[in-house]
């Protein structure tokens, strides 16, 4: 294996071995703290724009399966570290080991780092852009600026695209980089899904109601997304926003969004629907969050997260939206808030 | 919110360690006990096991020793009258008596809340039927027989099951009949066989070789879920959870596999109405997503043990506070203590349980694993690869082994039988089988494990092909002994790879200096429960060599105190050590010092991170050790609280100037050396019983010529099970030596004079500076030949004569003296008459520390640490005279999980655990303990086949005493008409080899029998045959047994002159609290 290394942009450097594609590459270095599940993650097209750690160190044990599983066409983030690299793989489903697959990807990998020495520097100095050079690869880039990257335009789709037709409720899909899980969440439950573009003006299609997906980098580059959602709010029709889409409804709202320091990215994430006893543990990945100062009386808060009280869902005191910050569809990550989509389902 | 209304809670605990309930339930009673503290509620315990932690001052408000049984806990409530009752802590043992306490209407009628998980819930899981139905109820599939009763059925049933199936004939014992079908052909030729045993047989899926999965699931009573840990084993399906090594997290799942298991985990709980903490156990196909549930758990178990220790999050404390009615989201993260307790924790390292068994000091026990546990204790590693976990844990086990590789040469018959039927050893086959050839391929057929984990072993042997090429340290290059390191690698293995022969211990130094020298060195990591993504506020650390920089920094204050832990539990070392560590390490604290613990046993309290200012879970090799110190520069170390293997470190230790506090490692040394004891005892004019190393036959014949059988044999080198055996005359002694020793120059025995009905007395002392300070003397009910692990001990001792004692006290002062000793140490003594013989010396905490410091109400522990640690201590005030109470411990033993193996107690040590219960007098005293460890005073019939003529006379007044009581006696053979002749009525019966009746064997069979005394009257083989079988059939069938004539005669003075009923109910603190002489 190649020498490689991550260097920070506070020029700290952590040296491992490559174990992907044998390139440089440039990214706002994050880390995620669940342990399973890098598949879907790395997949995920929230991840764009960034160089994932994983802070479980074992990685690659049960291989990749085919696309069947993934959760969009492609591997988003820019590079992926990881502590202990395992090239044999078994699983039953699995076709393909994890290194192979970000070779063919053409993502570079990195191996036999210290993620949880990482991690911690990540957590005290907050979010950094970070560089992977690889031992005898031009290690030449040109500079990122995260926050001011339209990611989202990256990874929407092109085209409107229409799953499950003719049946009685519509849905609009607002895809700003969406799960294909969202996806197969609403098809369970037997409705047709309309997925359009980032900045799709979808006020001419028939629907009951919109899904604005999860997606990556910052909210302020999706204005077309806000003014789209406005719309359908003045045809008072239900809005249902994840992540991505919940920051977006609470801008369509008139609320504003601040970056965190490092963020939520994670399978433990406890959350609390506000003025209840009723608590769950969700998936979450995201580096913005919905200011709660600066919602409108017509709205309120509808999760909080426990641990450090930051927004995690909103709703509008008598229109039919709401929002949630963490991932109802999970893949990656627990189950527990699936229950979301039957909420909007009675909604349409 | 916490409910108000309850003031007083009563805990029951598990009582004696036995197999399949260990320390474990230690550490969550104890947690649950804090829990309950920190809320100002009164607590009551019932528990009679002395030694542990929970019974302790200040963990219970009123604690009792006394049997964790219906009858006995009705009485500890109608004079406490609790408010509330917690079952799930105290293992199967506390929740069976409180299910019956709860069908017998005890707790409504004495109005007691169950907190926790209803009582109702804990019945749908523990009845088969009704669980089945349950999970039914919602989907969930479990492992279902269908009962059948033809050939035709048997195919019906098994095509709606799918192959392949097992067939079990139903009423048939012993799997007579049993077996795998993989086609109807098969089946038609099994249920052939299975007929002819029964009329009806069973036909279930068979889940050979699926994965086993396990949940540990909090509910509270706002119906908020979480799973704290997932688990995977490392053995397939077939081995009992207890007998696998088990992973945490689990590593082979999918993203989607580990969801969609822990999601029906939550639904099931919900369901059944968990509130507290629930294990769920999985089967999952290899080769889909298909599963079973196989059990559910509705209480703290083993597992959640773990899972506490593998995640920091503590279950049992938490589950405490969700029984008084808290919701998850009003309790904070213990490790954060700023986040929610209501998350589920996420690791960044993987840790590794491995069992430890003991199979070599049973005779005749089957040693192949299965569904039934026998292991009696277990090790949790951590690593940051599964290499380095596993390595690791390996050495944990104390079985003499390495890690992986590099271990002395395992011979092996037939390696493809012992990879398909799997032993105690069959991680180390792997590694043969990976050493002679085999591919990962071939290995995972032969024992389905799954291929990942058989990748990762097969890296450490490549790693260690590597370092075999490697011919002197100087040319092993940075990348490979870090590479080695990474994956767990120790020193030593990597001089015996490098090929250092002689002296390997002073290779396994130079390795250690070579890579200091070079930086090679483990960083120091956290378990936080979040993965680094908030802060610890506690210090529960492991060592790693995947790392590059430490979570903590060096101390150099030199104000912290290490004490070493016991390591795993095993016959002859188990929660007494735990209790004395705990104590060691309250007292450094109380000082003004950090304690400082370095253990790696999962079961116990002193692991648990609020115990201390710093936890290393971790290795008591002599590597890690001076790693540890390495960092921690202490003011000094500890070794005399946790058994021998700290004991064992004393002089390597000392060689790196390591400052042990308390007795020196010179004195250590002078102890433990037989030869140098010797030598010691015989300048200061103590006498011993005769013994001598010897290495040849006509060498041992000559020593035997001038001391006489019988004699003591202590081999150095065992072959079979059998470890020290006393020989009463030449066949005896020439078929041990020949079967089981072998003596050589290399491997000399210890051969000594085996003194006859002699006295044993123990004498638990603490000294400074070679001056005794305080001490407590105990006697054995048993004459020595029983291992003082085993025997019952009296203590004060009610049957020693003064001048003994005196006497004992005299030679003990000579010996403290002579080592200069300082801290605890426990000194064994024979006495017959008044004439007293040393056997052997301890400069260390022994077994009974804590029975004794808790009869005397002293704490030995605290009075040793504080002199180690160099404060003045005053002689206190009190002594064994003064105790107007008596304290007997009895043993538990576990034979009827070790199928086989004979029941008959000898020079080695055959007990998992212990009790220790007060009386006012030495019959309640009995009474209670022998209750205690499960023994019932016998309703009718009693056997006795009471051992040779001596012992025969010995038993008569308690025979006689039985008749005078009413009770039917049978007996076989020569206690029949021994006790005919002396005028005693009883039936004969005939031994199992004469097949006559009446039988022994069957009225054992029939129930017939309540109580068996069965005293073995040498070591011939048919006595030895026959007696086997029927005290063999006795722990089968649940019939109390006793094989010693001593025992016997003091629990049927118990029982015959004490009634239950006349038992008082007393808590420790009752008794001496009159103090008016």
């Amino acid at each position: 294996m190649k020498k490689a290394a991550l260097i920070l942009d506070d020029n700290t450097r952590f040296n491992g071995y490559s174990f992907g594609a044998e390139h440089p590459a440039s990214g706002e270095v994050v880390f995620n703290t669940a342990m399973t599940g890098y598949t879907e993650s790395l997949t995920d097209p929230s991840y764009a724009g960034q160089i994932a750690v994983l802070t479980f160190p074992l990685i690659g044990n049960y291989g990749v399966p085919g696309k069947l599983f993934w959760e969009s066409e492609h591997i988003h983030p820019e590079a992926l570290i990881v502590g202990d690299y395992s090239e044999s793989f078994s699983h039953w489903n699995a076709v393909e080991s994890l290194g192979e697959w970000l070779k063919r990807e053409n993502i570079p990998g990195i191996t036999g780092i210290d993620t949880r020495a990482l991690t911690k520097r990540l957590r005290e100095s907050g979010v950094m852009l970070g560089k992977i050079e690889i031992e005898g690869a031009d290690n030449t880039l040109s500079p990122v600026d995260y926050g001011s990257e339209n990611y989202v335009e990256k990874v929407s789709c092109r085209e409107v695209i229409q799953y499950n037709e003719g049946k009685s409720k519509r849905v609009v899909l607002v895809d700003c980089g969406v799960k294909a899980n969202i996806i197969r969440c609403l098809i369970k439950r037997g409705l047709e899904v309309i997925r359009v573009p980032w900045d799709y003006d979808f006020k001419e299609l028939e629907y009951d109601g919109v899904l604005v997906s999860n997606g990556p980098g910052n909210p302020d580059r999706c204005q077309a997304t806000v003014e789209n959602i406005r719309r359908a709010m003045h045809d008072e029709k239900p809005v249902f926003g994840i992540c991505m889409g919940h920051q977006l409804l609470a801008k369509a709202g008139g609320a504003s969004i601040y970056k965190l320091k490092y963020g939520h990215r994670s399978h433990n994430q406890p959350v609390r629907m506000v003025g209840t006893d009723r608590c769950f543990i969700t998936s979450q990945n995201h580096g913005y969050a919905v200011d709660n100062k600066t919602l409108g009386t017509d709205w309120e808060t509808l999760f909080e997260n426990m641990n450090d009280g930051s927004n995690e869902g909103i709703r509008h005191r008598c229109k039919p939206w709401f929002s949630v910050q963490f991932h109802p569809e999970a893949a990656a990550g627990p189950t527990d808030t699936e229950f979301l989509f039957d909420e909007f389902v009675k909604l349409l | 919110m916490k409910r108000c209304n309850i003031k007083k809670v009563l805990l029951l605990g598990s009582g004696a360690l036995k197999i399949g309930e260990g320390g474990e339930f230690d550490y969550s009673g104890s947690q649950a006990l804090k829990a309950l503290k920190e809320e100002g509620i009164e607590t009551v315990l019932v528990n009679p096991n002395i030694a542990t932690v929970q019974t302790s001052e200040g963990i219970a408000d009123n604690i009792y020793f006394l049997p964790v049984t219906p009858y006995f806990v009705e009485r500890v409530i109608a004079k406490e009258r609790p408010d509330g009752i917690l079952l799930s802590f105290g293992g199967q043992t506390a929740l069976n008596c409180g299910v019956e306490i709860y069908k017998s209407g005890v707790l409504e009628r004495y109005g007691i809340e169950v907190l926790g998980t209803s009582v109702q819930a804990i019945i749908d899981t523990e009845d088969r039927e009704k669980f089945i139905r349950r999970l039914n109820e919602i989907g969930v599939k479990t492992i279902r027989s269908h009962a059948v009763e033809s050939t035709a059925q048997a195919h019906e049933a098994a095509n709606e099951l799918g192959y392949p199936v097992i067939v079990r004939a139903a009423y048939a014992l012993g799997g007579l009949g049993s077996g795998f079908c993989n086609n109807g052909m098969e089946l038609d030729s099994l249920c052939e066989k299975a007929f002819s045993f029964s009329p009806q047989i069973l036909v279930e899926k068979s889940l050979k070789g699926w994965k086993e999965i396990e949940y540990e699931v909090v509910r509270d009573s706002y119906d908020n879920c979480i799973t704290v840990c997932n688990m995977e084993n490392f053995d397939p399906l077939g081995i009992h959870t207890g007998e696998s090594i088990v992973v945490a997290p689990s590593q082979t799942l999918s993203n989607s596999e580990y969801h969609k298991l822990r999601e029906l985990s939550i639904r099931v709980v919900r369901h059944i109405g968990i509130v507290g903490e629930c294990n769920v156990q999985y089967a999952l196909d290899p080769e889909s997503e298909d599963y079973r549930v196989i059990e559910v758990n509705a209480r703290l178990s083993r597992s959640s043990a773990l899972a506490s220790k593998a995640t920091g999050y503590p279950l049992a404390f938490v589950a405490a506070k969700l029984g008084l009615g808290y919701g998850l989201f009003e309790l904070k993260n213990s490790v954060t203590k700023s986040t929610s307790a209501f998350f589920e924790p996420a690791l960044d390292y993987v840790v590794c349980k491995i069992p430890r068994w003991d199979l070599g000091k049973f005779h005749g026990v089957e040693r192949e694993l299965g569904s039934s546990m026998k292991s009696v204790g277990e090790v949790m590693a951590i690593g940051r690869t599964f290499e380095e976990a596993i390595q690791k844990g390996l050495r944990m086990i104390g079985q003499g082994m390495h890690g992986f590789v590099e271990n002395k040469e395992l011979v092996i018959a037939d390696i493809d039988k012992s990879l398909w039927e799997p032993t105690d050893k069959r991680i180390f086959v792997i590694s043969k089988a990976m050493c002679a050839g085999y591919t990962v391929e071939q290995i995972h057929i032969l024992t389905k494990i799954d291929k990942w984990f058989l990748y990762k072993l097969q890296n450490i042997m490549d790693t260690s092909i590597e370092l075999h090429s490697i011919t002197d340290l100087q040319s092993l290059p940075e990348c490979l002994l870090r590479k080695a390191k990474r994956q767990g690698f120790s020193d030593f293995q990597i001089a015996r790879a490098i090929g250092f022969d002689d002296d390997t211990e002073q290779a396994a130094l130079k390795v250690r200096n070579y890579r200091k020298a070079m930086g090679v060195v483990p960083v120091v990591s956290q378990i936080d429960t979040l993965a680094a993504e908030y802060p610890a506020q506690t210090n529960y650390l492991y060592l790693t060599y995947n790392g590059v920089e430490s979570d903590v920094r060096k101390s150099e204050d030199h104000r912290s105190v290490v004490v070493l832990g016991s390591g795993a539990y095993r016959i002859g070392s188990s929660v007494e050590f735990d209790w004395c560590g705990v104590q060691a390490l309250n007292t450094i604290r109380k000082e003004g010092y950090r304690g400082v613990m370095i253990n790696y046993n999962p079961e116990t309290v002193s692991t648990d991170y609020d115990i201390c200012d710093r936890l290393y879970f971790d290795e008591l090799t002599f590597e890690r050790v001076m790693d540890i110190l390495d960092v921690e520069s202490p003011r000094g170390v500890i070794l005399s609280t946790g058994g021998q293997i700290p004991n064992n470190l004393a002089l390597r230790l000392d060689s790196q100037r390591v400052h042990i506090l308390g007795t020196n490692a010179a004195s250590i040394d002078n102890a433990e050396d037989r030869d140098k004891f010797s030598a010691m005892l015989d300048r200061i004019g103590v006498d011993q019983p005769e013994w001598k190393a010897l290495t040849s036959m006509k060498e041992i014949d000559t020593f035997i010529d001038k001391v006489g059988f019988p004699v003591l044999v202590r081999p150095s080198y065992v072959l079979s099970g059998a470890a020290m055996n006393v020989c009463s005359n030449y066949d005896e002694l020439e078929r041990f030596l020949k079967l089981a020793v072998s003596v050589s120059k290399e491997h000399p025995v210890v051969v000594s004079r085996f003194i006859e009905d002699a006295k044993e007395v123990e004498m638990d002392a603490v000294a400074q500076n070679g001056e005794i300070i305080t001490y407590a003397i105990s006697e054995h009910v048993e004459f020595a030949g029983v291992h003082s692990g085993d025997a019952t001990i009296q203590f004060p001792p009610q049957k020693t004569y003064i001048e003994t004692m005196r006497r004992i006290k005299c030679i003990s002062r000579k010996i403290a003296k002579e080592l200069s000793i300082s801290g605890p140490f426990n000194i064994q003594y024979l006495a017959r008459e008044n004439e007293i013989k040393v056997i052997e010396c301890n400069l260390r905490a022994s077994r009974s520390f804590p029975f004794v410091s808790k009869i005397l109400k002293l704490n030995l522990i605290e009075l040793a640490t504080r002199i180690m640690l160099g404060k003045k201590v005053e002689r206190p005030a009190k002594n064994l005279f003064d105790l107007d109470y008596v304290g007997i411990k009895a043993s538990q033993f576990s034979f009827n999980r070790l199928q086989n193996a004979d029941p008959v107690l000898g020079v080695d040590m055959a007990s998992t655990g212990e009790v220790g219960c007060i009386g006012d007098d030495t019959q309640s005293a009995i009474l209670k303990a022998m209750l205690s460890v499960g023994y019932r005073v016998p309703a009718k019939n009693i056997l006795l086949s009471t051992g040779n003529t001596k012992q025969k006379a010995d038993m008569l007044p308690a025979v006689r005493l039985l008749q005078d009581r009413g009770y039917t006696l049978f007996a076989t053979g020569g206690t029949s008409r021994y006790l005919a002749e002396n005028g005693i009525k009883n039936t004969f019966v005939y031994w199992p080899s004469e097949g006559l009746q009446p039988q022994a064997l069957d009225m054992l069979h029939e129930r017939k029998i309540d109580l068996v005394v069965n005293i073995p009257k040498n070591l011939s083989a048919g006595e030895l045959d026959n007696g086997y079988r029927i005290r063999r059939a006795a722990v089968d069938l649940n019939i109390p047994l006793i094989t010693n004539a001593r025992l016997a005669s003091a629990f049927i003075n118990a029982f015959c002159n004490m009634s239950i009923e006349r038992l008082a109910i007393k808590s420790w603190a009752e008794y001496g609290n009159d103090n008016n002489l």
